[in-house]
């Protein structure tokens, strides 16, 4: 197996009394999808946060490219290649679908203290960010403001900006949230889409969606990985049955 | 040919908006009307529309910080009398030259912006409100010990600012300076917002976390913004100096900048014009809201009631810009362009 694009040891975070990350170690291969399933409250997001920079941990490692990047501030994470997804849509209100990822790929075009020229109408940003939007299907709404987007509309933006920059990684973090079979379904094909060009790293509850989209999965129970493994062997385990699948 | 044709580029406006066609409206009659005033002898009227376009200098750079940086500071006065005492103070040891007091005015200011701001953006929402207005009280209770140049009682400045080819002291033309600043600080304000720094500065008001998680240090920014606006506001403050020929620490008190910002609020945070509307209504209300109600108390027979209306106007102009704050979000601006919609 190649060198892992991003290595996670001994990840720890506890709120409080409550361990949401309790020795946490996963990896993921360059070009693969792993997936974190696990039941509500296993402590995904905080996993998610803490990888994108946005949660410190208290403990651990998170190792991105051969680079230790744990105390790596948020924002210089985006800039190495590591981009994330929000579950609760996370965008730029009062701006079209196009400024927002504008936006995102202006990030990755140097430093953006350049005062005098609109940056509307810059090729060298609205040409990425407008093939962004054709690549999850949404070209056609570059000029729609947020507010007149759909739902599923909007989880689409959100993750053409987190592939704006086409980041070394992607940090999905239920993609599919309050989507309806449909919407679920084409955000499976854009992910597929995606498949073998970008790894990905996806929080999902959606079992559908994961079985459809991952080469491997680890299950979260309260902050542990309790199993690790391709599909199948998930599908099969008895832990993760009792735990989560179970619940089905 | 633009790539993409289609696409509809808010900020770049292929047809003026209804707010902005009004704010042009406004920009004009406040070049004419105290033009004309002047002329036919009313002299009272330039100054007031001089002390109007230098609060709608003011009152701009605060916008865009608080209108498009969602960063609500409430201590902008404190530029104003930095500024006002970079002309003071140079003209009380004798020297006059605008090329100096200028200069100074928006180099000082800068630097308290860049030290002040750099404390202050690492807070947010009402502690940020709390601690800039902290800081332009410590700026107020500096002035006002130094005793030096009339400490509470303020500097009279006996010469105003030299300029190569003006001539202050003549009304016109320090008003037009005053409007010719304003405009090119309208100018430098469209640009700067609809820049690639603009779009960081809107993105971090609407969506600060997301700046951050696509890869902006959006505090950097903010400084900058914090510093432009800050530069700009002391200019204004050095022209305030110049017009009204006397400075003193009340300039910069807090209820100042709390005018600051109703002018902002009310006539439209994060437009370009909106707060030119505002400096405009606050301080034509400031002038002659007192004198309209007492005349309207009058009219109805109500003046027994409320005999000393034209003094106690405060009432009714708080309960106005509640009103405003409360019902009309967007302001002035948003006003206009609402009716225009409906019409």
């Amino acid at each position: 197996m190649s060198e892992p694009l991003l290595e996670v040891i001994a990840l720890a975070k506890s709120f409080g009394g409550v361990r949401a990350t309790d020795g946490v170690a996963l990896t993921v291969a360059p070009r693969e999808v792993h997936a974190v399933i696990g039941p509500n409250g296993a402590g995904k997001t905080t996993l998610i946060s803490q990888l994108s920079g946005l949660v410190a941990p208290d403990g651990g490692e998170i190792r991105f490219g051969g680079r230790d990047i744990t105390r790596l501030g948020a924002h210089k994470r985006a800039l190495v290649g590591l981009a994330r997804s929000f579950q609760i849509t996370s965008l730029f209100a009062g701006m079209t679908a196009l400024q927002n990822v504008a936006l995102a790929v202006q990030a990755h075009e140097g430093h953006s203290f350049r005062f005098w020229r609109p940056a509307a109408g810059d090729e060298r940003i609205e040409a990425p960010a407008l093939a962004a939007l054709d690549k999850v299907g949404i070209g056609d709404r570059a000029g729609t403001m947020v507010g007149a987007l759909s739902h599923g509309e909007r989880r689409q933006l959100e993750i053409a900006m987190a592939l704006a920059a086409e980041p070394r990684l992607l940090l999905l973090d239920e993609p599919m949230a309050g989507m309806g079979p449909e919407e679920s379904a084409r955000m499976i094909a854009i992910l597929k889409g995606l498949k073998g060009t970008t790894a990905m790293l996806l929080v999902e509850h959606d079992m559908d969606a994961v079985f459809a989209l991952a080469d491997r999965i680890s299950v979260l129970v309260y902050g542990k990985v309790i199993a690790s493994g391709a599909p199948a062997d998930i599908r099969a385990n008895e832990a993760v049955k009792r735990a989560y699948l179970g619940e089905a | 040919m633009p790539p993409f044709p289609a696409i509809s580029r808010p900020g770049r406006l292929k047809r003026a908006a209804p707010g902005d066609l009004a704010g042009l409206i406004v920009m004009a009659l406040l070049f004419v009307l105290p033009l004309i005033a002047w002329w036919s002898g009313h002299r009272f009227y330039i100054d007031f529309a001089t002390r109007i376009v230098v609060y709608a200098i003011v009152a701009s750079s605060l916008n865009l910080i608080l209108g498009y940086g969602g960063l609500v500071s409430f201590g902008h006065a404190a530029f104003i009398g930095i500024g006002a005492y970079c002309v003071g103070i140079p003209a009380y040891y004798g020297f006059e030259s605008g090329l100096l007091h200028f200069p100074l005015a928006i180099a000082v200011s800068a630097l308290f912006a860049l030290l002040t701001g750099a404390v202050c953006l690492r807070t947010r929402g009402v502690y940020f409100i709390m601690i800039t207005m902290a800081f332009a009280q410590m700026a107020y209770y500096l002035f006002q010990s130094l005793d030096a140049y009339g400490g509470d009682d303020g500097l009279t400045i006996y010469n105003r600012s030299w300029l190569p080819g003006l001539n202050l002291d003549q009304r016109p033309q320090l008003f037009l300076l005053a409007f010719v600043s304003l405009v090119l600080v309208l100018l430098l304000k469209q640009r700067l917002v609809n820049s690639r720094f603009g779009m960081v500065l809107r993105g971090a008001k609407a969506n600060e976390t997301r700046m951050t998680a696509i890869g902006y240090d959006t505090y950097a920014y903010q400084l900058a913004a914090y510093v432009i606006a800050g530069a700009v506001a002391g200019y204004g403050g050095a022209l305030l100096g110049d017009f009204s020929s006397f400075i003193a620490p009340s300039m910069m008190g807090w209820t100042r900048s709390g005018d600051l910002m109703f002018m902002v609020i009310l006539g439209g945070a994060g437009t370009l014009f909106g707060p030119v509307m505002g400096a405009v209504v606050i301080l034509v209300l400031e002038e002659y809201l007192g004198p309209f109600l007492a005349w309207l108390a009058d009219l109805t027979h109500l003046h027994q009631a409320i005999p000393n209306i034209e003094h106690d106007w405060q009432l009714p102009f708080g309960l106005l810009l509640i009103a405003i704050v409360l019902y009309q979000r967007g302001g002035l601006s948003g006003l206009i362009e609402r009716l225009a919609g409906r019409a």
